[in-house]
Order: C-alpha cells, then sequence, then structure tokens
C-alpha cells in the first residue's frame, strides 16, 4: 500500500503546517521587514529606510546597557538553577542514608520536598512577580522580607531590595531562579529514575561516597538532559521581561539598573509608538538568542554513553 | 481597513491573497515593497475613502445630529478615578438615544487600542489615560482624532444659551488644542501640590511652610519627632516631578520653563531657580528626610505609609484622595498645599500648579464619532460634573460645577486653593511630550538623586545632557509652546 502514501500523510500535515505558517512563520518574517521601515504602528502607512534602524540600534546606549544585563543573567541564571536543580534532584533520589534492602534511597520526606518544590512552576510568572515585589516591599511592617529580617534582629541587612541600584538585578535573578528550580528537579529526578541502578550498586561496592557518586555517575548519565536545560535556561535569562516589567523600579529601574532588552522593545513600540524600530530591536534579540542556542549546542556536546 | 482591505483595494489594484501568493513566488527575498507590507500588518489603509460619519437629524435636543439607535464603544481608563462615572454617562447616553453602549474599562489603553488604530476600527471615545497611553501627538498628526469644535460650539445641556467652551475653563480649550484644532477634551482637573494631614500638622502645633528654608528646617523638627518628613513613590520617580519642575517654574518663572519644555540648548543648565530647587532635594536626600525605603515603594505603599502617618509629606495629584481613600483615616483632614517660595521667585505665594487631566479623544474614524462627542457633552453637564466630584474626589473642567455642594475634605482643600491661586496657575507640558525623557531618563536620575546616591550638580548636567539628545532625535515628534 504505498500507493498514495505522501498524499496520505501531506494530507494530514498540510493544515497544521498552514496554520504555523501563518501564525508563526510569517509574524518573524513580518518582523524582519517592518524592521526596515519607520512604522509608527498608529496608522496603515510606513516609509523604508533600510538599515537606519540597525544603525540607531548599535549607536543606542540602553539597548546596549539591556543586552548587558540579559548577558549577566545569561551567565549566573542557568548555572545556578541548573545546579540548585542537579543537587535537589540528587538528593531527593541518591543522597539518602543507605536503608535496608535498597541500594539508593533519597533523603527522608523526598516525596513532600518533590512537591514542595515544583509549585512554583504551577503559579503564573505574573503572579510570581507581584508575590516576590510584595516581599521586596522596603516598608519595615509590611514588607515580608524586611519584616522577616526584623523579627530576627537582622534590621542591619534591612534594604530597599528593588529600590537599591546595586542589588535590583540580583533580586529579579533570585526571583527567577526561584521560580524555575522546581521544574528542574523534577526533571532531573526522572532522568536520574532512567540510571540503571546496579551502576550505582557497583560504585557503593567500590566505595563511592556521595561526592564521588554524583561526579562520576550521575552527572555524566544526565548531561544530554543538562544541556536541554542550559539552553532552555539560556533562553528564559535573554527575556526576563515579565519579571522586570512588574516587579522593576521605574520600569527597569532603578537609573536602568535592571533594564533588559524585551523591555527597551516594549517601550519603544508600545511607549514611544516606533514600530519600525522596535521590529529592529526584536531582530537583534532573535540574532542573540539564536547564536546563545548554536553555540550552547556546538560546545556542549560530549560523547553519548549508551547504557 | 485591516478587515475591509479586500473591498477598498481599487486603487492598489491588487488583491491580498493574490499580492501574498506573488510574493511567496518571490521566496520573500526581495527587498519589501511598501505595497507588500500595507497588505499584511499595517493593515492597509493607504488609499483609504473618507467615510461620511453617520449623522441623525440635528435638534435643540440633538445639537450634534446623534443617529438614533446606532451602536457607541467607549474605551474608559480605569485608574485611579475608576470608570463609573463614565457608566452613569453612558447610561444616560443609551436611554436618550436607544443605542447600546459598549464599554471597555482598561488600564492597558496604549497596548489594547494601538492595533484597532492600526486597523482602522477604532473605539469611538477613550478615555486616554494612565502609564501606558497612546501617543496622542502622533495620533493627531496623522489624522485620528476627530476635530471637537462641534463640540466647544455645541450648546451647553444645563442652559441652551451657553456654548460648551464657554462652561468649561480656558487651559482646558488651551491645552487640548493641537497646533489650532482643539481635538482633545481634558474632562478632570488635577491639582498637584505637597499634599499633608492638616490633623497632623495641628496635632503638632506645626504649620504648613511658606519657603523651601521653612520646609527645610520644618522638616528637622519633624524627623526629631521620630516620623519621617517626606516619603515619594520611588517605583514612579515621576511622582516627584509633580513638585520639582513646578517649583523650578514658579521660582525661576514660565519663559524659563517654555525654555525647558521647549528643549531649548543650556536651558536647565542657565537656569538659576533648577539649581536652587535640586539643591533642596538634595538636602532633604542628606539630610534624611524621606522614609527610609520610599525609593523601592509604589504610588499605593508610599501613600498608604503617608496615611498611616509614617510620613508628613507627599508629592502628589489630586487623585490621591480617592486612591488612598480605603487606607484613609476618617479624622485624616487631607489638604494640599501651594508651592514653597525660593529667592527671588517671578511668581507670587500661593502659585499652584493645576492641569487639565484626564484626556478623552474621539476616533475620526470610528463608527459613530458623533456619538462619541455627544458623550462627552452629557459628560460636561453639571449632572455629571458633580456625579464625577461625588465618585472620584476630584475637579472636572466645568466651571463652578460643585458650587454648593458638600466635598470631601481632599477636595474642599483643593479647591479653596485652586480658588486661592487665581491666574498663578502653572502647566507644565514636558511630560506629555516627552515621556521617556522625563519618566525614564530624569526619573532615573531623580531616584538617585534622592537617595543621595547622585550630586544635585551632576542631575543638572545630566538632564541637560539628555534633554539635549532628544532635541537631537529626529525620530521624536518636537513640539513648540509660546505661552
Amino acid at each position: 500500500m504505498q500507493h498514495g502514501k505522501y498524499r496520505f500523510i501531506v494530507g494530514f500535515l498540510a493544515l497544521p503546517v498552514l496554520v504555523y505558517a501563518i501564525f508563526v512563520i510569517s509574524p518573524f518574517v513580518q518582523a524582519f521587514q517592518i524592521s526596515l521601515t519607520d512604522w509608527s504602528g498608529l496608522v496603515g502607512t510606513a516609509k523604508f529606510v533600510g538599515l537606519e534602524n540597525f544603525e540607531k540600534l548599535w549607536n543606542n546606549e540602553d539597548f546596549w546597557n539591556a543586552l548587558r544585563h540579559n548577558v549577566y543573567m545569561l551567565i549566573f541564571v542557568p548555572i545556578i538553577t541548573l545546579g540548585l536543580g542537579l543537587f535537589f534532584a540528587f538528593m531527593l533520589n541518591v543522597g539518602g542514608k543507605r536503608r535496608k534492602n535498597e541500594v539508593i534511597t533519597g533523603v527522608a520526606g523526598s516525596k513532600f520536598y518533590r512537591f514542595v518544590f515544583f509549585f512554583p512552576q504551577v503559579i503564573s510568572i505574573t503572579i510570581v512577580a507581584v508575590i516576590w515585589f510584595n516581599i521586596y516591599n522596603p516598608d519595615p511592617d509590611d514588607g515580608m522580607l524586611n519584616s522577616l529580617l526584623g523579627a530576627v534582629g537582622l534590621d542591619s541587612w534591612q534594604n530597599a531590595w528593588l529600590g537599591e541600584k546595586s542589588i535590583a538585578l540580583l533580586c529579579i535573578m533570585a526571583v527567577m531562579i526561584w521560580s524555575h528550580v522546581g521544574f528542574y528537579v523534577v526533571l532531573f529526578s526522572a532522568a536520574m529514575a532512567s540510571i540503571p541502578r546496579d551502576i550505582y550498586e557497583a560504585a557503593l561496592l567500590d566505595g563511592a561516597g556521595r561526592f564521588h557518586t554524583f561526579f562520576r555517575i550521575t552527572l555524566p548519565l544526565l548531561w544530554d538532559t543538562v544541556q536541554t536545560g542550559w539552553v532552555y535556561m539560556g533562553i528564559i535569562a535573554l527575556d526576563g521581561f515579565a519579571l522586570v516589567q512588574i516587579m522593576s523600579v521605574n520600569m527597569g529601574g532603578p537609573d536602568g539598573a535592571t533594564d533588559v532588552m524585551p523591555l527597551r522593545l516594549y517601550l519603544t513600540a508600545f511607549r514611544d509608538s516606533q514600530f519600525g524600530y522596535a521590529s529592529a530591536m526584536g531582530v537583534a534579540m532573535l540574532i542573540v538568542t539564536m547564536t546563545f542556542a548554536v553555540l550552547t549546542m556546538r560546545f556542549a556536546r560530549r560523547e553519548r554513553i549508551e547504557f | 481597513m485591516g478587515s475591509t482591505s479586500a473591498e477598498n483595494n481599487g486603487a492598489a489594484g491588487v488583491g491580498r491573497r493574490e499580492l501574498i501568493k506573488r510574493s511567496a513566488a518571490l521566496g520573500l527575498i526581495s527587498v519589501p515593497t511598501m505595497s507588500f507590507l500595507s497588505a499584511c500588518a499595517t493593515g492597509g489603509g493607504g488609499d483609504e475613502k473618507e467615510t461620511k460619519a453617520p449623522e441623525g437629524a440635528k435638534s435643540a435636543a440633538n445639537p450634534l445630529g446623534v443617529k438614533k439607535g446606532l451602536a457607541l464603544d467607549a474605551f474608559i481608563f480605569k485608574g485611579g478615578l475608576g470608570d463609573q462615572y463614565a457608566k452613569d454617562a453612558e447610561a444616560d447616553y443609551k436611554t436618550k438615544y436607544a443605542a447600546t453602549v459598549k464599554h471597555t474599562g482598561t488600564q492597558q489603553v496604549g497596548p489594547k487600542l494601538t492595533p484597532r488604530f492600526a486597523g482602522g476600527n477604532p473605539p469611538d471615545v477613550i478615555d486616554n489615560s494612565g502609564a501606558d497611553h497612546l501617543d496622542m501627538n502622533k495620533l493627531s498628526t496623522q489624522g485620528q482624532l476627530q476635530d471637537l469644535q462641534a463640540l466647544l460650539d455645541a450648546p451647553s445641556m444645563d442652559d441652551a444659551s451657553k456654548k460648551i467652551s464657554d462652561v468649561i475653563h480656558p487651559s482646558t480649550i488651551e491645552k487640548g488644542k493641537h497646533g489650532d484644532v482643539f481635538d482633545v477634551l481634558y474632562y478632570a482637573f488635577t491639582i498637584y501640590g505637597t499634599w499633608y494631614s492638616q490633623k497632623v500638622l495641628d496635632d503638632n502645633g506645626w504649620e504648613y511652610p511658606k519657603t523651601l528654608q521653612d520646609m527645610v528646617t520644618l522638616s528637622g523638627e519633624i524627623k526629631k519627632k521620630g516620623i519621617a518628613p517626606w516619603t515619594y513613590a520611588g517605583k514612579y520617580p515621576y511622582y516627584v516631578h509633580f513638585n520639582l519642575f513646578a517649583e523650578i517654574a514658579k521660582i525661576g518663572g514660565m519663559d524659563g520653563w517654555i525654555a525647558i519644555d521647549n528643549l531649548e540648548p543650556k536651558a536647565w543648565t542657565s537656569n538659576d531657580a533648577v539649581k536652587e530647587v535640586v539643591e533642596f532635594y538634595e538636602e532633604l536626600a542628606a539630610k534624611k528626610y524621606f522614609l527610609e525605603g520610599s525609593q523601592g515603594l509604589t504610588h499605593i505603599q508610599s501613600q498608604t505609609a503617608w496615611t498611616k502617618g509614617k510620613a508628613v509629606f507627599i508629592p502628589n495629584g489630586s487623585w490621591v484622595e480617592n486612591e488612598a481613600a480605603p487606607t484613609t483615616p476618617k479624622d485624616f483632614a487631607m489638604s494640599v498645599g501651594a508651592l514653597f517660595d525660593g529667592t527671588g521667585d517671578k511668581m507670587p505665594n500661593g502659585t499652584l500648579r493645576a492641569e487639565p487631566s484626564e484626556p478623552y479623544i474621539v476616533a475620526a474614524k470610528g463608527k459613530n464619532p458623533v456619538g462619541g462627542m455627544e458623550l462627552l457633552r452629557i459628560m460636561l453637564s453639571k449632572k455629571h460634573a458633580q456625579n464625577f466630584a461625588k465618585l472620584v474626589k476630584s475637579l472636572t473642567c466645568v466651571l463652578d460645577a460643585t458650587e454648593g455642594m458638600t466635598l470631601s475634605p481632599g477636595l474642599t482643600s483643593a479647591s479653596a486653593a485652586f480658588k486661592a491661586a487665581g491666574d498663578n496657575i502653572i502647566s507644565l507640558q514636558l511630560q506629555e511630550w516627552y515621556p521617556a525623557l522625563t519618566d525614564e531618563k530624569i526619573g532615573g536620575l531623580t531616584g538617585q538623586l534622592l537617595t543621595g546616591d547622585l550630586k544635585a550638580a551632576d542631575w543638572i548636567k545630566k538632564t541637560q545632557a539628555y534633554a539635549d539628545a532628544v532635541a537631537k532625535d529626529d525620530s521624536v515628534e518636537k513640539f513648540k509652546r509660546e505661552k
């Protein structure tokens, strides 16, 4: 029954591909087009201006400032998130004390922890931002963090948090990490479950401790999953729009200290009504994100271990 | 346009579908032509025909000629003032013209309406307010705003012998013009100033200070009592500008400020009032007269700290009474004070910044622009102006509408200050015209100034540099004012 096979397949694929082309591909292509115009976004006409927007972007200090913050986040957020995720997943699955009849176990209460870790993942990012914004409220009575610090006598640690230029970006990164660690705990737990127990058994017989088990067995066997997680986390770090837009002081402040590329784009489009210029920023972001993804995939490649 | 581009492509001669096919055939690699662009996301519109707005018969009761039964689409900013007052006016419209009124209350006027303007199906009447409002200058220059002269010439609902232009405040008409065309109706009046609780001052035997120097002295006394003299909305540092900018205009005179509004070179650095005012704020910061942590507070959080008595003074606008109502104690006696005197002031004591606010626009290309104007005429009646004062404790542009009413404490104080100021009213355009400059750039500097991280001299230098950069940037539309 080879006859008509392709027609059959095409029949199934045509509609989804068409929908994908219209709603995903064509906006992408159009973003490129619009980035070459001075479209205001308010009327139906625009003038073709060539690469002027890109030239302006190159000399735009604010955009470079925003890009720098995205790069900081790109460096720190994935490392810490994945590191914590791996650590917690290891502790929940392998890191427990040895018990009778079981080679490897998680720490006591690991089921409960797994549930708690996953919690932020089911809350929408907007709500996460609003919750944390109130946690960071500088008021020593109403702000949760400050009142907590006050209650335990650490008054000197009380801070304006998001209002403090030197730590505002760190505060936002902390929320980003907090809201994503749970997902990786679950992801890595699932990956760890697929590692054959006898490998651990053999290692334990040879006298390997938790430290060696982790670095010699768990991590190498999880490398594929970690790599995927890395790309995914990197893309999240290159965004950060929702958190910054809702939480930061004066939209990306204080004094530009938390500005990120998507926020720049948003302000350019919706506050300054320069959709052409904003599209150029979108194209620049696409290039940065793609470069990151390709480089990560290229340089993180290792020999795959079959098991 | 977006939805009707299949019909009105006569001039282009190429149908939308046909065009996509052709472009696809070219592989989309050729330099995109504007006709293709206008056929897609930008929704067409280069070749729109002037459509005649639907009109009904004009009569004494219906001077604008609203068509009965034609639906009206109203888009109202739902912020500090809520949107109930608009709904009440819409209800009257509904009964009078037997038409349905589609009401949308939102905080995101800009993001929600940008695509509708681009697509050619904007709502009829819009309260274009809030942080995310539409750029009215762009809308005006691009012909999207209905000329409201017909509304100004129409008789008032209360007295047919008076035109609308006779019953609203002259500065409302002045401010609502783009060039010579009156196309924005600022429905409300916002009184800006230093807000405080008269009770707190009375209880401690303090008096609202007259000069900047008195303010510094009083702040010292307040601090000794263990209360913070000031707080502010650090998340939105432009709240501080309400007073800071106005104070510069008061001391240095309107001519100096108009130079700033017009982005003239050295407008900031050559004005001595700028130095005096910015140094005043620097001194408040250096002496730690701001409530600790203010730099991270939202407007609501700072207002709450203020109504709870943690701080005495707050820079704000007259919407604060309504917005802070849930946390305001009954005997708070909310009041607003005029601008302080400096040295060699160009304007007298009692000078006040009062701005027409809540900009209402009617879309020229909407389905029912006449109905949109009629809704505004209904809102400009005494009945609805009083309803507004009662509901949201704010003044409207309707002259003397609240006479004989018992007003809330804050509104009483604001109307009294407004009356006392007489002609000494300051109106600033900088934030309206160049929000990216004032809110983001200067706002960032002000935030640092108030935490003591930036010196006054640097604030002035950098502000001048930012203003110069905007003056040089062609992509930002420029405006000029004479008076």
